[in-house]
């Protein structure tokens, strides 16, 4: 089981949390290094395994998952735990790994509890982890679970503002989704297999006996969307993503916005759309409705927001919208813009919280009419804060670019008016995020000092260099040199293209 | 060619951006400008090579048979959506790129060493060049692009560099809102660009195109361009509200161009995008990047023509926006808005010359390259006297430091070079002979009447108007009455340093002789060459209507008398309004800030936070209140329990009972 190599993306996190426990209360410095080096391993782990990927891949291995392995854990039902990669888990966890690795330098200052802190921080990058390598829908579930409920805590104790409310909320409307969900997994297990086969977890096989009955596949399609939805901040049950981002920490913010909400996006079509193909054909029509409303009505709400972290939370129910709805287009060119709009969307969105934290941490308010001209105060976090808004208005040169651009083209070759109409929509929020973004930049970067007192402060620290540079670095590599991404996702697409061509 | 020299005129550009805008904090300023002049001015060289070798070797590659060729220096993949839809980035070379080429180094070139001293005294003067190779890097990219795509990309490209340049004084709230309009909206119009090529590349992608390029992508210009009909014919079929695809989609692209270009109604961006430094204005907003829509409408000709109402379109938007905005120009007060006005006239000048490179058809052939040429010669030679009029217009305001030509007057004594080069360039655009502006304006307004007696009457007034309105600037500044300030402060204004001066001499001369070069010999719609050859009646027409105009200036400026503000007087209402820009400020203004911000903006977000959100509040509120009353229940008290347990034994009874019966 050791020997391979997948599992062990959640075995460190878990040594991670070993090594936390050993640390003092408050010893910050053994409390760092554990978490500077794990974070650093879990990078070098993600790096080596795309690389690896891609030689095998280079080398001829075409199978579906690489790095497979299953191991039997609850008989009577047939659970497994069972890993398998494909390009997009792969992307998926060097994602994470950044962002975790990000994140651990956003919070280097973390107070009060900075060994609790960690210690969640963890265990959320475990479930997220987990997630990503799991290919049996049960222990997938699992890690899902597990992602989600250190948010409650994290929020709720680290917090700002109203965070009881807001934990207490994010947490009930994801509990929600994960009830749906649990019930279309279960939907999906029952019938996993033909008449008197063994049912299964593992999503390989059950696409591989495609046995999910036709009449029960659009509820369990509803069921499993929505469940995903939720997190995929689908409107309208986005409601939990702005109230839940404006008060969780820093890192909280950016693993929550960078990931977890990708894991919605990741489990509709790896689930949703993969195993109940002939009623995503058929269905796919009215999340495409909410999903293009999600893009503009985020974008149009975005605009009159005077809070930074409102701003970017609609933001993301805007471009996370954009995500679910390149999925809905059920075309490898536009499914593929998707996984490109949540690998940039994820990077994009957690160096914006990253970066909302650091001016908040200098200046105690992320009211915009509060503060300007930061650009004199604190260059260096104005030029990060700009180069996040062009990475999010998809300026050419950055990954938001790419992704928005894969979406669109891949969109429209559905020559229906329906698809069409709703296509032509979303390329508007081009307009409405510049407009959106540009107001921040011109308020908050640009434009005179609004408060003589912020004039003292300082820019940004060794630790907040470095993570904002590793954000920017990857963003600009994506939208430098998308190719080799772009082949490596559109491949994994293959099988599911495949299933829905056969379903038509 | 090899493919080195186009590499590098991309490379040192892009190298220069980050080099000074990464390790330009550290520099000291005069590391970074004398970095970002040299590295312009190897640049310009290289760019000079490539385009005289394109002309001149004589090469194979680069003609044939008389035909001047295009040729994909290189071109290599950077994102493959499908098989089909590759986009590339490559080098495209032929006429129309290698003219791009020497007009965007020169100038650039020219500007760099000019703010050399404009900028000399500003904070932020390394960020400055870094953002100037920004730009140049961006525009070179868009004029050699072998695509549709890599044209959007530098195009999104040169419209962020434009945004930081306008906003480069980003304390003052005017820039950073001026930079804010330049930027949105032009990606309005960008937004129906984008559409256009979404249109354009499913349509073409879905033609099996077998030929020499059969493998070509489907943005690929020379596919496009090289058998449109055969590889478009199926657009044509296809219909939308009446017009075929391919003209909803040219239409749709030429939108983009509007944005940049300045065009009516999407011109409100350029006048306030003075907010820049001059130079700046001179780079962008003058020579190069509001000219993209016409070299976009350029590159795309081919298909423009197989739509010809959207050539009449096009035409139909130049004619007015060069009218209005002429008729705004005789009314603004501020020395760099009258330039910006007219730089937006001229480009509309170059659009109708464009828009009427298309004819009835002659012996099977739609084309008049003249139309083409024209618009083409235009382009350059307008580029480098409006650059010399920016320029000498920095010049004055760093002088006197005010904008308006009302702090102004009497200037020609004391700043002799700014006075002679700023007349050259007044000279130039308002086509007197033998400026090089006379020599394009006279092959356009051929052009035009060649396509309509209608159009080139209406140009030619507007050429009239041209000149009217830059000698009243010309007068208003330098000579009119001498402003009494000059003589109270001991500051006289005097002549700019050399590094300013030497740009104004240099374009100065070159707007005097560009005239004289055969443009047609080397630029033209198809590659063949095109003789050039001046129209008596046109020429002479022009001539005088533009001799007249700068007479009624003469009498009306030359000297201080009370006859303008009489005439003012005449139409206070017309005058109000043409110096308020015919209110389309006020009209945007209201749209975006009343109706979208205000209404839609505002009444989505209280949706959001009090139905939406409401719901999910009372679905928690509902569950707690009926938890809150089911758990009285729970009372604790045995008789409350007993009671119950009674009732219910009875209900039961009940019921059984009943169904037993």
């Amino acid at each position: 089981m050791f020997s391979n190599f997948l599992i062990w993306f959640v075995i460190v996190p878990i040594i991670m949390m070993a090594g936390l426990a050993c640390c003092g209360n408050s010893n910050m410095k053994a409390i760092r290094t554990v978490m500077v080096s794990c974070s650093t391993v879990l990078l070098g782990m993600a790096i080596w395994l795309v690389c690896e990927f891609l030689r095998l891949r280079g080398a001829g291995d075409t199978s579906e998952m690489l790095f497979t392995g299953s191991w039997m854990w609850y008989e009577p039902l047939n659970i497994h735990l069972a890993v398998g990669v494909d390009g997009i888990s792969v992307l998926m966890l060097l994602l994470s790994a950044i962002i975790v690795f990000a994140g651990t330098f956003a919070s280097w200052k973390i107070d009060p509890l900075p060994k609790n802190f960690f210690l969640w921080f963890a265990l959320l990058s475990t479930g997220v982890f987990g997630f990503f390598i799991s290919i049996d829908m049960f222990t997938m579930f699992m890690f899902y679970e597990v992602a989600l409920i250190p948010m409650y805590l994290l929020i709720g104790v680290w917090g700002t503002g109203r965070k009881e409310y807001s934990a207490m909320k994010l947490t009930l409307m994801l509990m929600g989704g994960s009830a749906f969900l649990m019930l279309g997994l279960l939907g999906i297990y029952w019938h996993s297999a033909p008449e008197g086969g063994q049912v299964t977890w593992n999503i390989l096989e059950i696409a591989h006996n495609n046995a999910v009955d036709p009449s029960w596949q659009n509820l369990l399609f509803c069921c499993t969307f929505v469940g995903f939805g939720v997190l995929g901040a689908m409107f309208p049950f986005h409601t939990w993503s702005p109230d839940g981002h404006a008060c969780a920490p820093t890192a909280v913010s950016m693993l929550h916005a960078g990931v977890l909400m990708k894991l919605g996006g990741y489990g509709c079509f790896r689930i949703a759309i993969y195993l109940l193909p002939s009623a995503a054909q058929e269905l796919a029509w009215i999340f495409i409705i909410l999903t293009g409303i999600s893009i503009v009505y985020g974008a149009f709400s975005a605009c009159v927001q005077t809070d930074l972290k409102y701003i970017n939370a609609y933001s993301s129910v805007s471009h996370c919208g954009m995500v679910l709805f390149a999925i809905l287009m059920l075309n490898k060119t536009a499914m593929t813009g998707g996984i490109l709009q949540m690998l940039s969307h994820g990077l994009m969105t957690a160096l914006f919280f990253a970066l909302i934290g650091m001016i908040y941490g200098r200046t105690h308010t992320r009211d915009i009419r509060q503060m300007g001209g930061l650009m004199k105060i604190m260059p260096y976090l104005g030029v990060c804060y700009m180069i996040a808004g062009f990475a999010s208005l998809g300026l050419p040169g950055m990954s938001g670019f790419v992704a928005e651009m894969t979406i669109f083209f891949g969109a429209f070759e559905n020559a229906d008016m329906f698809h069409r109409i709703f296509v032509i929509a979303a390329t508007c929020s081009i307009v409405i995020t510049a407009v959106y973004i540009l107001r921040v930049v011109g308020k908050l970067i640009l434009g005179p000092v609004q408060d003589e007192h912020h004039l003292q402060l300082t820019d940004a620290s060794w630790w907040e260099r470095l993570s904002t540079v590793t954000l920017i670095l990857c963003l600009a590599g994506i939208g430098f040199f998308p190719n080799w991404i772009n082949e490596t996702i559109q491949q994994s697409f293959t099988p599911i293209i495949n299933a829905l061509n056969a379903a038509i | 060619m090899g493919t080195t020299l186009p590499i590098l005129i991309l490379a040192i550009p892009f190298t220069m951006f980050l080099i000074l805008g990464i390790g330009g904090v550290k520099m000291s300023r005069k590391l970074a400008g004398t970095l970002g002049i040299l590295a312009n001015g190897t640049l310009a060289v290289l760019a000079y090579i490539v385009a005289f070798t394109y002309f001149f070797s004589g090469d194979a590659a680069f003609i044939v048979d008389g035909v001047r060729q295009q040729v994909q220096v290189f071109d290599v993949t950077w994102l493959a959506f499908t098989e089909r839809m590759v986009v590339n980035i490559g080098f495209l070379l032929d006429p129309i790129c290698a003219m791009m080429l020497v007009v965007i180094t020169t100038i650039s070139f020219m500007v760099h060493l000019y703010s050399w001293g404009y900028m000399e005294h500003e904070p932020g003067f390394q960020r400055y060049y870094a953002f100037l190779a920004l730009f140049t890097f961006s525009m070179l990219g868009l004029v050699v692009a072998t695509n549709i795509f890599q044209m959007y990309i530098f195009w999104e490209l040169v419209g962020v560099s434009s945004y930081l340049l306008i906003g480069f004084f980003y304390k003052l709230p005017s820039a950073v809102s001026a930079s804010k309009k330049a930027f949105i909206v032009t990606r309005f119009a960008d937004l129906f660009m984008l559409i256009g090529i979404l249109v354009l590349s499913y349509y073409v992608s879905n033609t099996p195109a077998d030929g020499p390029l059969g493998g070509a992508s489907a943005f690929n210009f020379l596919m496009l361009n090289s058998q449109p009909t055969n590889v478009l014919a199926s657009t044509l079929g296809a219909t939308f509200m009446s017009g075929s695809v391919l003209t909803w989609a040219m239409i749709f692209i030429f939108v983009g161009g509007m944005g940049k270009s300045a065009m009516m109604p999407l011109h409100i961006w350029l006048p306030d995008a003075m907010e820049g430094p001059t130079p700046v204005s001179a780079l962008i907003h003058a020579a190069t990047m509001v000219v993209a829509g016409v070299y976009l409408v350029a590159r795309f000709f081919p298909l423009f023509c197989i739509v010809p109402d959207s050539l009449t379109f096009i035409t139909v938007v130049g004619a007015i926006t060069a009218f209005y905005a002429a008729v705004v120009a005789c009314a603004q007060i501020d020395i760099k808005r009258i330039l910006a006005f007219s730089t937006i006239s001229q480009i509309a000048f170059m659009m109708v010359s464009l828009g009427c490179a298309y004819n009835e058809p002659i012996e099977g052939v739609h084309y008049s390259g003249l139309g083409y040429m024209a618009g083409m010669f235009h382009l350059f030679t307008h580029a480098m006297f409006k650059a010399l009029l920016f320029l000498g217009a920095g010049c004055l305001i760093h002088a006197v430091h005010s904008n308006n030509y009302t702090e102004m007057g009497g200037l020609r004594k004391y700043m002799p070079i700014c006075h002679w080069t700023f007349l050259f360039g007044c000279l130039a655009i308002a086509g007197i002979w033998p400026f090089s502006g006379f020599f394009s304006k006279d092959e356009m307004l051929a052009a035009m009447f060649n396509r309509h007696w209608f159009w080139g009457a209406w140009m030619t007034m507007v050429a009239g108007l041209t000149a009217f309105y830059m000698f009243r600037m010309y007068f208003m500044v330098f000579w009119w009455e001498e402003n009494p300030k000059y003589k109270q402060s001991g500051h006289k204004p005097h002549d700019a340093p050399w590094q300013m001066s030497l740009p104004l001499i240099i374009l100065a001369a070159v707007s005097l002789v560009a005239g004289f070069i055969p443009f047609g010999e080397f630029v033209t719609f198809n590659g063949e060459p095109y003789h050039i050859h001046i129209e008596p009646q046109v020429a002479a027409t022009s001539l005088t209507v533009a001799v007249l105009a700068i007479a009624l200036a003469t009498f009306m400026y030359a000297k201080k008398n009370p006859l303008p503000s009489k005439v003012k007087n005449m139409w206070p209402g017309l005058w109000t309004a043409a110096n308020r820009r015919f209110y389309w400020d006020e009209i945007y203004m209201f749209i975006t800030h009343n109706i979208i911000f205000n209404i839609i903006c505002k009444s989505i977000a209280w949706f959001d936070r009090h139905i939406i959100d409401g719901t999910m509040d009372g679905m928690a509120a509902v569950t707690q209140w009926a938890s809150v009353k089911i758990k009285g229940m729970q009372s604790g008290s045995v008789q409350t329990y007993v009671m119950w347990f009674f009732f219910g034994a009875v209900l039961l009874a009940a019921v059984t009972w009943i169904c037993i019966l």
